[in-house]
């Protein structure tokens, strides 16, 4: 109790240099929360995959099709669910800037809210949007974002697919959590489909891919197999992976960035270590006197340490604290701003975790070194000191 | 058969290294203090006494001698035995007072209380009493910086018997206070080792002070002599 209570005294005896070492331990321990969501944001794809999801698309790379008769053929293998097409569409809303994209897909109306049970729709808006065949679901952020209401004509410039097209807002699907991302458009692929034997009959009849469940999560890799054996030696064969290899080797692609984040934020947490490290060492210095009566007095070098090492854990404790809680106003801003770009942006229990350990880490690390040299100073060498 | 003193010294040394070189301080010092003694110990700065001081409590090791303290060799205490033993023998008052700034008077008092089993309760009622005895019962919440150099010393003086040691330290306890808070100091030392029997060994440049003492050493590069020429010439000035 007294131990604290000295420990807590001591903290606030320089005012001016504890509070710029909090701030300092605030905006470190923000920074490295905001950069580490960013790198959480950068896998959201990947993380809300499914396991009984496959893609499956043309072996050579993405950019080419496959025949849309793939899907019976791999419906028929075992251990396949259902399958679904899938078709990027690649149009420009308004124009080309950022805050204006947004993704589209052309899939399988009939059965593609059952393969994705985490978008939630109503059941009359998903009925009017089967019927439609110029409907499209839209998710809720990409709603919100634009102002999209249902009953609203959406029209698109296509840069695949030319032409200008037009969707009716059929209806809007809720993501189930804060992991789903509901920042896109499905419309019906049998539209596009449609249009494209109208005016480019040559790109009729093609599947960007494939979205396939399966029974069992666990025999992925066997139907994968199956899947790509039954292409082999055809005229477009299939790569056929987890959804969420798939979206890793998206990721994959700007993996330098993740990694650059990834270094900067334990490089701020390093830079704060050096700051806090100093303050420790500035605070041992001046105090050897007070110390060294400590230890004139009775007290052992465990106790004398023990205060310099519990300052240093207070102080980062509360830098610590204030700057996770601050997390969350920031990248609640953060997501406002850069939504477009982060559809999924939040603060993950696991980066609350890490900020929680750097904080500690960084008290620990500072403290023990003035720590030690205040348990060890010798007492009549310590009174002599004029801090 | 006379009774034993509380301090014993015998041929005691003490050097300090200064690079390649080894700088003597204390050559071959034997002395006893009597129980109950209140003794000064005068010199030239560097002269030794206030390592002699450190050594007698238990801050400081010699390289040589023995050092009976109430018949204990307290050269052979390890580090956490010695603390222990400082804890409960000694009480020390210092030129600067020494007090933690972060407490107020009481609980500055109260430091050495902490490495006893005592209750709170007993701890208050001791602190109270030994705040009062030094006359600052109304000071108890004042911080180090709100009093006088004075007031301050006699915080250092009440948390010095606060565990009620039989030997009190003072290295040079009115070195830093003026003519009037430094003879109430004298006072109150006068005052622990008249009424309390409390041995009193001070170092001290003070001839003020020195007229407090009951007996005075005199050490000269590290070794006691006889009291010099010049300081019996001022000693009978004085009086």
């Amino acid at each position: 109790m007294y131990y604290l209570k000295l420990v807590f005294k001591n903290i606030f005896r320089h005012r001016l240099r504890s509070a710029l070492t909090i701030a300092g331990l605030v905006v470190a321990i923000l920074a490295f929360g905001l950069l580490q969501t960013v790198v959480h944001a950068w896998y959201a794809g990947a993380d809300m995959a499914s396991a009984t999801r496959l893609i499956t698309r043309n072996a050579t790379s993405l950019v080419f099709p496959l025949p849309i008769y793939y899907r019976e053929r791999i419906k028929a293998i075992g251990g396949v669910k259902a399958v679904a097409v899938s078709n990027w569409f690649g149009g420009i809303y308004k124009d080309q800037s950022y805050g204006n994209f947004f993704p589209q897909f052309a899939v399988d109306q009939d059965i593609w809210f059952d393969l994705y049970p985490e978008f939630r729709t109503r059941p009359d808006e998903l009925l009017a949007w089967k019927k439609d065949r110029q409907g499209a679901m839209i998710g809720r952020q990409l709603a919100d974002q634009h102002g999209f209401k249902v009953g609203d004509t959406i029209p698109l410039q296509g840069a695949i697919f030319p032409g200008t097209w037009e969707f009716h807002v059929s209806g809007i699907f809720e993501p189930r959590d804060d992991t789903t991302i509901t920042r896109q458009m499905y419309f019906h692929w049998d539209y596009l489909n449609e249009e494209m034997k109208k005016k480019f009959p040559k790109r009729a009849e093609y599947a960007g891919l494939f979205v396939v469940q399966i029974d069992d999560g666990s025999r992925a890799a066997e139907v994968s197999q199956a899947i790509d054996r039954e292409f082999r030696n055809s005229l477009a064969e299939t790569l056929t992976e987890t959804e969420k290899a798939f979206q890793l080797g998206f990721v994959a692609q700007t993996e330098t960035i993740v990694m650059a984040v990834r270094v900067v934020s334990f490089v701020v947490i390093l830079i704060i270590f050096a700051v806090v490290a100093n303050t420790m060492a500035m605070t041992a210095r001046e105090r050897l006197a007070e110390y060294a009566t400590l230890k004139a007095l009775g007290f052992g070098p465990g106790f004398v340490g023990a205060l310099i090492l519990g300052e240093s854990v207070m102080i980062t404790a509360i830098g610590g604290a204030i700057g996770i809680l601050a997390t969350f106003p920031v990248a609640a801003v953060f997501k406002s701003l850069l939504g477009a770009m982060f559809p999924v942006f939040r603060v993950a229990p696991d980066t609350i975790a890490l900020q929680c350990l750097a904080a500690l880490a960084v008290g620990l690390a500072a403290g023990i070194v003035p720590s030690v040299r205040a348990a060890r100073v010798r007492i009549v060498e310590g009174l002599r000191y004029i801090g | 058969m006379a009774e034993r003193p509380i301090v014993s010294i015998s041929h005691l040394s003490k050097s300090y290294r200064r690079g390649d070189q080894v700088v003597p301080v204390l050559r071959d010092i034997t002395l006893d203090i009597a129980r109950g003694e209140f003794i000064a110990l005068m010199g030239p700065s560097g002269s030794g006494k206030s390592t002699l001081l450190n050594l007698i409590a238990g801050i400081d090791k010699p390289d040589a001698g023995t050092l009976l303290v109430d018949g204990e060799d307290i050269t052979t205490l390890g580090e956490a035995d010695l603390a222990d033993w400082r804890a409960s023998h000694v009480g020390f008052v210092f030129q600067f007072y020494n007090l933690m700034p972060v407490l107020d008077a009481f609980e500055n008092v109260e430091l050495p209380l902490l490495l006893t089993s005592l209750s709170r309760r007993e701890r208050r009622e001791r602190v109270e009493t030994a705040l009062g005895l030094v006359g600052l019962a109304d000071r108890m919440e004042h911080y180090p910086n709100e009093l006088s150099g004075g007031q301050q010393q006699r915080v250092a003086i009440a948390r010095a018997i606060i565990t009620d040691p039989a030997i009190i330290v003072a290295d040079e306890p009115t070195g830093d206070l003026d003519r009037k808070s430094a003879e109430e100091i004298l006072g109150l030392l006068r005052r622990l080792n008249a009424e309390m029997a409390k041995t009193v060994i001070m170092v001290t440049h003070d001839w003020h002070a020195v007229e407090s003492a009951r007996r005075v050493t005199h050490l000269e590069k590290g070794e006691l002599v006889d009291e010099p020429a010049g300081a019996r010439a001022e000693r009978n000035k004085r009086l």
